[in-house]
């Protein structure tokens, strides 16, 4: 029994798919405002095309390709912490920089996937569900993965803000303050790779990192503080959201890549906005 | 200010004179490249110490074994009576050369001098509001109370650099370390830096290690001033460095020149 909610969100699947794409559209910010502080912007791409991996790895081990239920799911969460904690590794240890490591890992995980889906027999089309999303097909106990998930994500970010701004701002004077670096960096990292695969349903592989930086770079454009862009980017997270699956009922367009579309645009607009108000200020000045 | 003294986590004050970093004949050296030889090196309680020798002279190096951040090859280092890992973090405040603060997300004051308290409260504790004083607290001191929630990105070089001396400040240390931090710095905020580390020193008797070239802002404040080139070549008061004709303050570029020669 749907809730009653306004057109486009009146009907059941819709209403799910809101529920999934909110809770991804509060975490995914949340945690890409450390990450970006990081200059680690495309880590969440990379974990992405690692998790594609585990998906393949779920469809071998399903005894049925076609319908391999949660399997997939798994394989990525385990494939995405595993990598996440390699990457992690080799960055601490600068035995590759940040993007190297990244790259390494990046090409190695889409190789893989595409190689594990083909043994498992299950390159198909069902592998474009988690390449691009589909939130509109979301079920119960998705959802109920991507609600638990996302509330665990948010309680450690909120938890630990304040270590993991020291962190991911200055890392040497951390050190030096006896702050816990490598434990905080692990946790960040598997936080990342939890929320890459909770919102992989949603968003989808390709387009999750978008997610976690897009309304970053629009929310600290507006904020003055770490704290206000965290909030200014789970709002526009929130927001691309709903507009995003609102259009894409409406014109029948793409979800994900709508939502994602949404937030680039929001970035867009308020990069003008700002840069017109700046140029207005300063000649404003000059005729004064 | 009485806060800091009233409302310590139990660990008091050091005594004055009390010894805070002891490095006894320490040597180090990357690969077969040899940068400290028999370095010994003393800074107590209330004194403030420079630390001053030309570039590659082993600066750097002796900071990260002071720090634990390296392990010495042969010596013993003792930092508030313990190994330098071991040491209780809080009691130390460092000011790196170059924070990278280069923010991609902006930052204001306020949060990072928050960061200081971490170490000393728990970093998994929430901010109570005696944080929020110290920080304050932290930030008078330095000068920058106003700007307290200006993103750290719109403030001048030197303005940024008395955000790291409050952030190290409102640990309360009782040992304060800082490396180059006054390099490129206006006279502005070198005086204000002058005038927090003495206070540092005089309300809280901790004590001082500044690396730097630049001693004219503090010479006047300075106990000792240590020269080092791989070795120690010279570990006095700042009038007995005079006396060997160098100049530290009437001509400050006297300083960098010698130091230059020392090569």
């Amino acid at each position: 029994m749907p809730w009653p909610l306004p057109y486009p969100f009146e009907l059941a699947f819709m209403q799910r798919a809101l529920v999934a794409g909110v809770v991804v559209g509060i975490f995914a910010p949340m945690i890409g405002t450390f990450v970006v502080q990081k200059r680690m912007s495309l880590i969440g791409d990379g974990i992405g095309h690692i998790a594609f991996a585990g998906v393949g790895a779920g469809v071998i081990l399903a005894a049925s390709p076609n319908d391999p239920g949660m399997l997939p799911v798994w394989g990525a969460l385990v494939f995405a912490v595993v990598g996440s904690l390699g990457i992690e590794w080799l960055r601490a240890r600068r035995a590759a920089s940040g993007d190297l490591a990244l790259a390494l890992f990046f090409y190695s995980g889409i190789a893989g996937g595409v190689v594990l889906a083909k043994l498992g027999g299950g390159l198909n089309a069902s592998l474009f569900v988690y390449l691009f999303g589909q939130p509109l097909t979301v079920d119960q106990g998705e959802i109920a993965v991507i609600v638990g998930l996302g509330a665990t994500i948010v309680i450690a970010m909120l938890a630990l803000r304040r270590a993991l701004f020291a962190v991911v701002t200055d890392e040497e004077w951390s050190r030096v303050a006896g702050l816990p670096v490598g434990a905080l960096n692990t946790v960040l990292a598997i936080s990342i790779a939890v929320s890459v695969v909770a919102a992989m349903r949603v968003v989808g592989i390709l387009l999750i990192a978008a997610m976690m930086v897009l309304p970053v770079a629009t929310g600290q454009l507006l904020a003055r503080s770490f704290r206000g862009t965290m909030w200014w980017s789970v709002a526009i997270g929130v927001g691309s959201v709903v507009l995003g699956l609102a259009l894409s009922r409406i014109w029948g367009l793409v979800p994900s890549g709508t939502i994602v579309l949404i937030a680039s645009a929001c970035f867009a607009l308020v990069a003008v906005a700002k840069r017109g108000v700046a140029l207005r200020l300063r000649t404003g000045g000059a005729e004064a | 200010m009485p806060l800091a003294a009233t409302e310590r986590d139990g660990a008091g004050r050091p005594a004055r004179g009390e010894v805070l970093v002891q490095v006894q004949d320490v040597s180090f050296g990357y690969g077969r490249i040899r940068v400290l030889e028999d370095v010994s090196l003393s800074v107590r309680a209330g004194e403030f110490v420079a630390l001053v020798g030309p570039n590659g002279s082993g600066k750097s190096t002796l900071l990260k074994v002071l720090l634990g951040s390296l392990a010495p090859a042969a010596g013993t280092v003792r930092v508030l009576g313990e190994h330098p890992e071991r040491v209780q973090r809080a009691r130390i405040g460092y000011v790196p050369q170059r924070p990278n603060l280069d923010s991609e997300v902006p930052a204001t004051v306020e949060e990072i001098v928050l960061a200081g308290r971490l170490s000393r409260r728990g970093w998994w504790r929430p901010m109570r509001r005696s944080d929020r004083e110290f920080v304050r607290h932290a930030l008078e001191s330095v000068g920058l109370a106003q700007l307290a929630q200006t993103p750290l990105n719109e403030l001048s070089g030197g303005q940024q650099q008395r955000a790291f001396i409050a952030r190290a400040f409102a640990s309360e240390p009782d040992l304060l370390v800082l490396d180059e931090p006054i390099a490129g710095v206006d006279a502005e905020s070198q005086l204000r830096f002058r005038g927090s580390i003495v206070h540092l020193i005089e309300e809280h008797g901790a004590g001082v290690l500044l690396v730097s070239h630049e001693l004219s802002a503090v010479v006047s404040d300075l106990d000792r001033v240590v020269v080092l080139k791989g070795r120690v070549l010279f570990d006095g008061r700042p009038d007995e460095l005079a006396a060997a004709g160098v100049s530290l303050g009437v001509h400050p570029e006297d300083l960098p020149l010698w130091l230059e020669g020392l090569r």
